[in-house]
């Protein structure tokens, strides 16, 4: 069997509040798999969202052993993780977090300035992804020119450009209506069957869980077993 | 596309970003205005010659020296040539009208002041009329006067009405020079005087006098002092230079002020575009975040805001700088003879262009340095 | 109902670097707004000080200056002998008969030239003027060759302390006592005995008269008769009067490029406040859409932007007054162009400066709020609870 593609071991993590630290993750252990759809449910506080910024490398746990790609990422310097990231992982986020003075195309492209690449080469693949999401024939409209479902869809061909290892999503249809919420949806699911995209979603709508190959819970800084979905 | 990133952004808040363009080209503007005002104050010393000396009674302007000294400077080693000018001080129809008005030695005081160009016939017509003048086209411009008008100035050193024809118009050879004053006869002013306070006959004000060698001012000028040390009038011999510093530097308390209050005006319009930037990078924490998660580093974030502010500055900057020299013109106009020379100077535009630049670098400074630091986790989460 | 007062201060006290740096800019300008009114005042009060109501200065008619001015013994023997002259003790006329005159001296410091005025009074001179006072030393007395000299002059001038001497006329001149005249022009100047005064300068007349009346009221009748008198080519001004027309073109030249400075500052410092207003309406559109929709009235929201505006300014105006307070701890001289001499004066803080000077603050306030909270207030509630 072929080694996991995330790998966590004795993690804890907690927080500052004030003068006291509020202890979040308190010894979380477990694997992903490449080419799963995970989907993490928990209730607010729970420390979902934590557990996923710790397997994106945007932060950084506290103690225990954290393996992404192949990478002990727990013990990287900041540029390293900044790089790190660049290479490995595709964000996609609850709000979006397009840039506002970009176009949709502008902002796909936006991770490619961190690689060495033509101009041109740049927005072939923009344009490629953007293909890919459904949106090709609205690239150079700004994200206020385009509906929640849509920008989402922007993100998430912004999250493939770079042909990323994993990708992850805080809450992708928290603000998105259901209609639009179920595109988003299936699209990641497509995603991962026809491309074999790793991803790992934080969600507390069972709806969209489903939607992944299996669901792990986190209640009071502990993991439930898998169950598996489809 | 980062310069895409940069003016776009820059420009997001168009209300904020037109009012801040404002303040800037106010704030530069204003600079500039004041640094060519302190430059001007410093015009007549700087177009001052150092191969000119100028002789004074020791005491004070306010006291005269004997025409005797003539001869004797004349003949002092070193002096090729000398002239006398008497400080008039009158009114010409309303006491804001000032300008400079010396009873001269006609037939020479040409001769000393190459710079100031006149015609051989206007030049003659000023030597046969006792009660000719010479005045300069910036005068002649200001207030309306040609050829052959009369000039009716109220002394108040020299008591009485006193009418002059104008006979001649100067132009000046260089930009710097003076071109508002008027001098006339001294003959006409002696002759005068003789008749309404002989006591005060056959006085001079200062003497001006040309070296052949100007390495040998500073000798000549204590050799002439010599002359009349324990004399009844004592003199003070000084380059012409020197002479039109000290009064400068008489006013110089106000000269200082002004500068001050120059550099206070770039204070002002740093505080607000300090505030201005510091307020834009919170809103967009979560933007700086997004870069930062997505691997852009910490120096990318600060290029961004770096970016803008500098954006700004050049533009408020640059439209500042360009409004300053039409400003200025309108500025000298409204100034009249009050300051010979108010020209815009390629010094204060330097300067204006390092204020504005300063400004764009230090408001960012702070709000750059909190943006790339911002730890993304909570960068996310922030609504600005 | 009114959004309460904590709401508006609290704000202002959330956003401590906002806050600082917007009321920071309208310190400044709040400053050189109050410090041009202080120079003016400070002038004001120097030339206006520099005269007793009573007093009557006499010169040549259009001199301008006493330094420009000069008096014939005769014709001041015929003004001196006027009957609205007063009568001191004894019956000694109380005339001064004065020369007064320019010598350059040298600073202390940077050695760099200025004229001082030196003049030469007669003994009822000291008498004419009760706000001069010896501090130091003693009066000179008559008939040598002794001094005495402005506290101005002596603290800034070479060779003008008490015991030096000053050289000019041919003759060395010693120091024998400072005077304070209470901040008015006198304190810039040096004092001698008119009669030796005169001969070493070598003028044989006066530059100026000046007599106390007998009756304030006195002053037109005495002035008609000397106008009016076919032998003299004289004029008479009050004391008061006369001094203050000898500053009026440095004291409008102040004023003027003071108060230009002051408005064009003030765009700079109303932009500020323009743009953290309209910043603060935009951060807070969640908060406005609630308490409209609690039922606070357009023009409570209003009321309470415009405040948080005014508020940001009372606390620059308040700043900006205080930095301007230390300049009264600075002594400007510069040469009044009128009289071409040195003159020291102060910048001067009084209750209506102070009043003006945050009335102006207020002013940006003002202008700087009104639209950002005429935008608060036009919010539409559904829209603005929607942002949040």
């Amino acid at each position: 069997m072929s080694a996991p593609l995330v790998s966590l071991r004795d993690i804890v993590k907690g927080y500052r509040r004030g003068q006291q630290v509020v202890p979040v993750l308190t010894g979380i252990s477990f694997d992903i798999a490449a080419g799963e759809f995970l989907a993490l449910m928990g209730p607010s506080g729970s420390g979902k969202s934590t557990l996923l910024n710790l397997i994106a490398g945007i932060d950084r746990p506290d103690t225990g052993e954290l393996i992404v790609a192949g990478e002990r990422i727990g013990t990287l310097q900041e540029a390293e993780l900044a790089d790190w990231r660049a290479r490995h992982v595709g964000f996609i986020f609850q709000f979006y977090n397009l840039m506002p003075v970009l176009s949709a195309l502008e902002n796909v492209e936006l991770p490619l300035l961190l690689k060495d690449m033509s101009h041109r080469e740049r927005r072939e693949r923009g344009e490629l992804a953007l293909s890919m999401v459904g949106l090709a024939d609205r690239m150079d409209h700004a994200p206020s020119e385009l509906s929640g479902g849509q920008q989402q869809r922007v993100a998430i061909a912004r999250a493939l450009i770079t042909d990323p290892t994993l990708i992850v999503a805080d809450e992708p249809t928290g603000d998105l209506d259901r209609e639009s919420a179920s595109d988003v949806l299936r699209l990641m699911q497509r995603l991962n069957d026809e491309i074999g995209k790793t991803i790992i979603m934080v969600t507390h709508d069972s709806r969209a869980a489903e939607y992944a190959h299996a669901i792990m819970h986190l209640e009071k800084g502990e993991l439930s077993g898998r169950e598996a979905v489809r | 596309m980062l310069p895409a990133l940069i003016f776009r952004n820059a420009f997001r808040h168009k209300l904020r970003s037109l009012l801040t363009l404002l303040g800037l080209t106010v704030a530069i503007l204003a600079f500039g205005l004041l640094s060519t005002v302190v430059e001007a104050w410093y015009a007549g010393a700087e177009g001052a010659s150092s191969a000119r000396l100028v002789v004074r009674n020791s005491i004070s302007l306010v006291f005269p020296l004997p025409l005797t000294y003539r001869q004797k400077i004349r003949q002092i080693d070193g002096v090729r040539a000398i002239t006398t000018a008497n400080w008039f001080g009158g009114i010409y129809k309303e006491p804001k009208n000032f300008f400079p008005q010396f009873a001269v030695e006609a037939s020479t005081y040409l001769d000393l002041y190459p710079e100031f160009v006149l015609s051989e016939a206007e030049h003659k017509d000023f030597l046969h009329d006792r009660q000719g003048a010479v005045i300069g086209e910036k005068l002649a411009a200001t207030y309306g006067i040609k050829l052959g008008d009369t000039m009716t100035l109220k002394g108040t050193i020299f008591p009485g009405q006193w009418a002059f024809v104008v006979r001649g118009i100067y132009r000046g050879r260089d930009a710097k020079t003076d071109v508002s004053q008027m001098f006339f006869h001294w003959d006409y002013l002696n002759e005068t005087m003789k008749v309404r306070a002989p006591r005060r006959a056959n006085t001079v004000g200062v003497y001006v006098v040309e070296v052949a060698d100007p390495t040998r001012v500073a000798e000549i000028s204590r050799v002439i002092d010599g002359e009349f040390g324990n004399s009844y009038a004592e003199t003070l011999t000084e380059t012409e230079k020197a002479f039109q510093l000290g009064f400068v530097s008489m006013t110089e308390a106000i000269v200082v002020a002004i500068r001050l209050v120059s550099y206070l005006v770039i204070f002002i319009i740093l505080a607000v575009m300090a505030n201005t930037m510091a307020m834009t990078v919170r809103e967009r924490t979560a933007e700086y975040a997004t870069l930062k998660a997505l691997g852009f580093g910490p120096p990318f974030v600060m290029l961004l805001i770096y970016g803008e502010s500098l954006a700004i500055a050049a533009l408020g900057g640059g439209i500042g700088i360009a409004l300053t020299f039409p400003v200025a013109t309108a500025f000298a106009k409204a100034m009249g003879t009050l300051f010979p020379v108010f020209v815009v100077s390629a010094k204060t535009v330097w300067l204006q262009a390092c204020c504005a630049l300063a400004v764009g670098l230090i408001s960012a400074l702070f709000p750059a340095r909190s943006a790339a630091r911002v730890n993304i986790v909570d960068g996310l989460r922030s609504i600005g | 109902m009114p959004v309460p007062l904590a709401y508006s201060l609290r704000n202002l006290w959330t956003r401590k670097l906002t806050t600082a740096l917007t009321a920071g800019g309208m310190a400044l300008v709040v400053f050189v707004f109050a410090a041009v009114l202080m120079l003016d005042e400070g002038l004001k009060k120097t030339l206006v000080d520099t005269g007793e109501p009573d007093n009557v200065v006499v010169t040549r008619r259009a001199s301008g200056t006493e330094v420009q001015s000069g008096v014939e013994r005769a014709a001041a023997a015929i003004v001196e002998s006027l009957p609205q002259v007063a009568l001191g003790e004894g019956g000694a006329r109380q005339v001064s008969k004065e020369l007064v005159v320019l010598i350059s001296l040298n600073k202390r410091e940077s050695d760099k030239p200025a004229n001082v005025i030196i003049r030469g009074v007669a003994p009822m001179g000291l008498t004419l003027r009760p706000q001069v006072k010896i501090v130091a030393g003693r009066m000179f007395r008559p008939g040598s060759n002794e001094i005495v000299a402005g506290r101005s002059i002596a603290e800034r001038f070479a060779h003008t302390g008490l015991g030096e001497s000053v050289r000019f006329g041919g003759r060395e001149w010693v120091v024998v006592g400072i005077f304070d005249a209470a901040k008015s022009g006198f304190d810039s100047e040096i004092w001698g005995d008119v009669d030796q005064l005169m001969p070493a300068f070598r003028r044989p007349v006066y530059s100026s008269l000046i007599f106390r009346l007998n009756d304030v009221s006195g002053f037109a009748a005495v002035q008609n008769s000397i106008e009016s008198d076919q032998r003299l080519t004289l004029e008479a001004k009050r004391e008061r009067q006369f001094y203050a027309d000898q500053s009026e073109a440095l004291s409008t030249f102040i004023r003027i490029l003071g108060m230009s400075l002051s408005v064009i500052f003030s765009i700079g410092a109303v932009i500020g406040a323009m743009i953290t207003m309209y910043a603060a309406v935009a951060n807070r559109t969640g908060e406005i859409g609630t308490l409209r929709a609690l039922g606070f009235r357009r023009a409570s929201i209003l009321a309470a932007f415009l405040l948080e505006s005014l508020f940001l300014a009372l606390l620059g105006g308040l700043l900006g007054l205080f930095i301007a307070s230390f300049m009264q701890l600075l002594t400007i001289s510069t040469m009044n162009w009128q009289s071409f001499a040195e003159l020291a004066f102060r910048f001067t803080l009084t209750a209506a400066i102070v009043a003006k000077s945050l009335g102006f603050a207020l002013l940006m306030g003002l202008v700087g709020g009104f639209f950002p909270a005429l935008r608060a207030a036009r919010l539409n509630i559904v829209d603005a609870l929607r942002a949040v």
